[in-house]
């Protein structure tokens, strides 16, 4: 069993196979961990395809596998995994951060309360926050 | 401590959203204790910090109507008086509280103050210079966001040895975050990362502030 972890989203894969720092998952479990998916064009989400190097096609798919670590480094994001490569964390280039924070736009995130239900900086849009952090520690 | 900022402003379109950079059991007693009316969420993996470079708490950012960062993530109000507090006794001289309820006070002045004010308010932000005070993430900070992410599942799932390396790392490359470093350090009797090793970093940091001075007049 490997563990994807991406922004929030846990994704376990009973298929996935890792060897020599590669992560080979299928494209459902791309798309469900990442929001990338597979398409003609390459890799693609949103209005944005990068396609699949054509000087080095294996290294990213295999038959029915995609290689997320060999893309997620080409992308320029971070990723790290645990000595056993059961556990993947595919992280956010600071590039990105940046370009998000200096939109001024606020990053949206969806988070759980005491209860179990989430809330979402978006549902209250119409509203001024005051998004403030604490901790017990 | 914002139940009474929220409760006298809610009617003025004015929200709190409160991110607890903690396990949901931790931060439980102290959600249940405040009872807030406004979302108190808990954010165990510290994605917030990540998605807005934070690096400490109490850390605030102001969001305007249309979902727009009004004063980027700065010190909500804290003070640096803690540090002279006596590590033996956990007592504050006077002086020192009066401090930290001077910092507090100035702070939350000025949230009523854009709370009522808006865009008018001497506090907030216009565009331009709410982007020069973005204080911005470099590739290390990206990568000891998603090392903490590993740790904290690692920990999860009884990998704690294997997790410490990872907070480490995390520490390592992000040496500015006491979210992560806190976070993962030991914790006393009551849950407090406020050990021998957390007063050997702050002494550390020398003249450099544990909490940034905010940009208000009196602070």
């Amino acid at each position: 069993m490997i563990t994807l972890l991406h922004a929030q989203t846990e994704v376990s894969s009973k298929t996935a196979i890792a060897r020599n720092g590669d992560l080979w998952i299928s494209p459902h479990e791309l798309e469900r961990a990442t929001g990338w998916s597979m398409k003609p064009e390459g890799f693609c989400q949103g209005d944005v395809c990068v396609p699949v190097p054509s000087g080095n096609r294996s290294g990213y798919v295999d038959g029915e596998r995609v290689n997320v670590a060999a893309f997620w480094r080409r992308l320029g994001h971070p990723i790290v995994h645990d000595a056993a490569g059961a556990v993947w964390a595919l992280g956010t280039a600071a590039a990105d951060r940046t370009a998000s924070l200096q939109s001024l736009e606020a990053p949206d995130f969806a988070l759980p309360d005491l209860a179990g239900v989430t809330r979402t900086l978006a549902e209250q849009r119409g509203k001024k926050v005051l998004l403030v952090t604490w901790a017990s520690w | 401590m914002w139940q009474s900022i929220y409760a006298d402003l809610e009617e003025r379109n004015f929200t709190v959203i409160a991110v607890a950079m903690d396990d949901a059991e931790a931060a439980r007693p102290w959600i249940e204790a405040a009872k807030p009316a406004y979302p108190c969420l808990i954010d165990r993996d510290h994605h917030v910090a990540d998605l807005y470079n934070m690096v400490n708490v109490p850390q605030a950012t102001w969001i305007d109507e249309q979902g727009h960062i009004v004063r980027p993530p700065e010190n909500a109000g804290s003070s640096d008086a803690f540090r002279q507090m006596d590590r033996v006794t956990k007592q504050m001289t006077a002086d020192q509280l009066a401090e930290r309820e001077r910092t507090k006070s100035i702070y939350t002045a000025a949230v009523r103050d854009w709370a009522l004010n808006g865009p008018a308010s001497a506090f907030a932000y216009d565009a331009a210079a709410a982007r020069a005070r973005l204080r911005l993430p470099d590739q290390g900070t990206a990568t000891a966001h998603v090392h903490f992410r590993l740790a904290r599942h690692l920990l999860r799932i009884g990998k704690s040895d294997e997790a410490a390396r990872h907070f480490a790392e995390a520490s390592r490359l992000h040496p500015e975050s006491w979210t992560i470093w806190r976070q993962a350090a030991q914790k006393d009797a009551s849950g407090l990362a406020a050990g021998p090793e957390f007063w050997a970093r702050v002494d550390a940091l020398g003249d450099r502030p544990y909490h940034r001075p905010i940009d208000m007049k009196g602070i």
